[in-house]
């Protein structure tokens, strides 16, 4: 009888440490750093004719506005590209802060944005035309709704992981992405192509590096403790 | 004939008869779901219900072969046979997204939204109606274009847009709606004239990334989704998914809906209410009327 206490006892607090283990993961202090290069010819960004949307068009009089697809950076660099845990991540709920995206200057800043699924996600028109955003989910359900000048922020989230492709059909040179993820331990490379994934406990992860034209690289990196490890990736371009 | 005798030929009846119904399963199998992820469809799915009808997708698979392969294809991808003659494309019913739907934007439509898409066909594109298939055909096949996403056996419909009764037709409500149409700039694709011609109108692609037209008020009386007052208010409410048509629920009020359906209307070719009052009111006031586009600073009256 004594013994099936115990055990019942056992299970109950196993379970229960599990369950709290699965609603906070720990706060880790180790971390993922490194640059994304390239290797070949990248294609030449072009500039955006903005003509058809004068009030876009003005503030982009000194310097046009580049296509965002391949951007480069000093070294043969990579900007916008997301590096996240792919595998041997813990579960963890989304973060109850927001992410912000913005329809500015008839761009979409910033031009790809990571988030965790079932995070709140809040779009924001600061421009003086209307837009409308035009999330092409395949995985979740795809929507597309007007935001005039003016309109509140729209106020949604993804359910499941996914790469959105997102584009604006009134200025169909708008185009970014939602990037899905499950993990909150993501980064994007910055101008000079470099990242870094902080907040990582112990653990043997395989970190995925994406980019919009060129996909997705993996590799495998163990951390031990509050160690920093590096993990540099490297994609071939084309100049097409 | 002995009792083993018997036995021994039932059992091989059995598997004969076992053996036919795996063939014919399997001859059957291009027309079911091609990709395993999509997995099997639900009891749920199988079934559709319209104006007190029950529609089975097993009797909607058989008029679908019949009816609706040809474009649709083997696969319910949109990639039949005739697709690649055909523009726009036909639907691709693996994506459960359409384009008529009393339900705002990203949710599945209801069955009755399905089911007046086939009975009502599409004046812009090359799905004719389907008005020489009875109602009972048509639930089925509403039953049957349901087996092709597992998004309907995990979601169910969104909650249809509620109409609120129109408001009058006056040259006031037709004057605002005209200002809203500048205001919301529906003319970028739409056209100042309405004749989708817009500036952002030789741009548009579908969510498959094949060129679309943005409708054309003067082309004739019916619309995409319907030909009343109450069709045009859920058309622009809710959008038209997959299209570059987003929806407006978020940020027009019901009045000022009615009276974007009022102006939308003098631009058709058609002696309608509004028209007339629009008439008028030109004859009497032709030169303080702005132009629509981009030179109106702001509102167009």
């Amino acid at each position: 009888m004594r013994t099936k206490y115990f055990l019942a006892l056992t299970i109950a607090v196993l379970l229960g440490g599990g369950m709290l283990l699965f609603a906070n993961p720990p706060a880790g202090s180790g971390s993922i750093s490194g640059k994304i290069a390239y290797t070949g010819t990248p294609p030449k960004m072009k500039p955006i004719d903005m003509s058809k949307e004068p009030t876009c068009a003005k503030q982009h009089a000194t310097a046009p506005v580049l296509t965002q697809n391949v951007t480069t950076g000093p070294g043969n660099t990579l900007q916008w590209v997301v590096v996240y845990i792919s595998a041997g991540d813990q579960e963890a709920s989304a973060p109850s802060q927001a992410v912000r995206y913005d329809q500015k200057g008839c761009e979409y800043i910033p031009h790809v944005l990571p988030m965790v699924a079932a995070q709140e996600l809040q779009i924001y028109n600061d421009d003086q035309t209307s837009h409308n955003i035009h999330p092409l989910a395949k995985i979740n359900s795809e929507w597309n709704k007007s935001q005039p000048p003016g309109s509140p922020p729209i106020d949604t989230k993804w359910e499941k992981p996914e790469f959105i492709s997102v584009k604006c059909n009134i200025h169909p040179w708008m185009h970014g992405y939602f990037v899905v993820l499950k993990t909150p331990h993501y980064a994007v490379s910055g101008e000079d192509g470099s990242f870094e994934i902080k907040g990582l406990p112990a653990g043997k992860y395989t970190v995925t590096a994406w980019q919009e034209q060129y996909g997705s690289q993996n590799q495998e990196v163990t951390i031990s403790g509050s160690e920093n490890k590096t993990a540099n990736f490297s994609f071939k371009v084309l100049p097409y | 004939m002995t009792l083993k005798n018997i036995a021994v030929t039932f059992v091989l009846g059995s598997m004969a008869l076992v053996t036919v119904g795996a063939t014919s399963m399997r001859a059957q199998s291009h027309i079911n779901p091609p990709d395993p992820a999509l997995g099997t469809p639900s009891v749920a799915t199988e079934e559709s219900h319209v104006n007190g009808m029950t529609g089975h997708a097993d009797r909607g698979r058989k008029l679908y072969i019949r009816s609706c392969i040809g474009c649709h294809g083997p696969d319910g991808n949109g990639e039949g046979m005739n697709a690649q003659w055909i523009d726009p494309k036909p639907r691709d019913f693996t994506e459960a997204t359409f384009k008529c739907r009393s339900t705002p934007t990203g949710t599945l439509p209801t069955d009755d939204d399905l089911y007046n898409t086939i009975t009502r066909g599409f004046v812009t594109t090359n799905m004719p109606s389907w008005r020489p298939l009875t109602p009972q055909e048509r639930a089925d096949l509403v039953a049957f274009v349901k087996t092709w996403s597992p998004r309907w056996a995990k979601e169910k419909p969104g909650t249809p847009l509620t109409i609120p009764p129109e408001t009058p037709i006056t040259i006031e409500s037709i004057l605002h709606g005209r200002q809203t149409f500048q205001r919301l700039e529906c003319w970028k694709c739409h056209g100042p004239q309405g004749h989708g011609d817009g500036p952002s109108a030789s741009t548009l692609t579908d969510d498959k990334g094949n060129p679309i037209r943005p409708y054309d008020f003067s082309s004739g009386s019916r619309f995409m989704c319907g030909t009343t007052n109450q069709d045009l208010y859920r058309i622009f409410m809710t959008g038209l998914d997959g299209s570059p048509m987003p929806s407006f629920a978020d940020v027009v009020k019901p009045d000022e809906a009615w009276d974007l359906v009022h102006f939308l209307r003098t631009l058709q070719p058609l002696k309608t209410q509004e028209a007339s009052l629009w008439q008028t009111y030109k004859a009497a006031h032709g030169a303080d009327i702005k132009p629509i586009g981009p030179d109106a600073a702001t509102g167009a009256q």
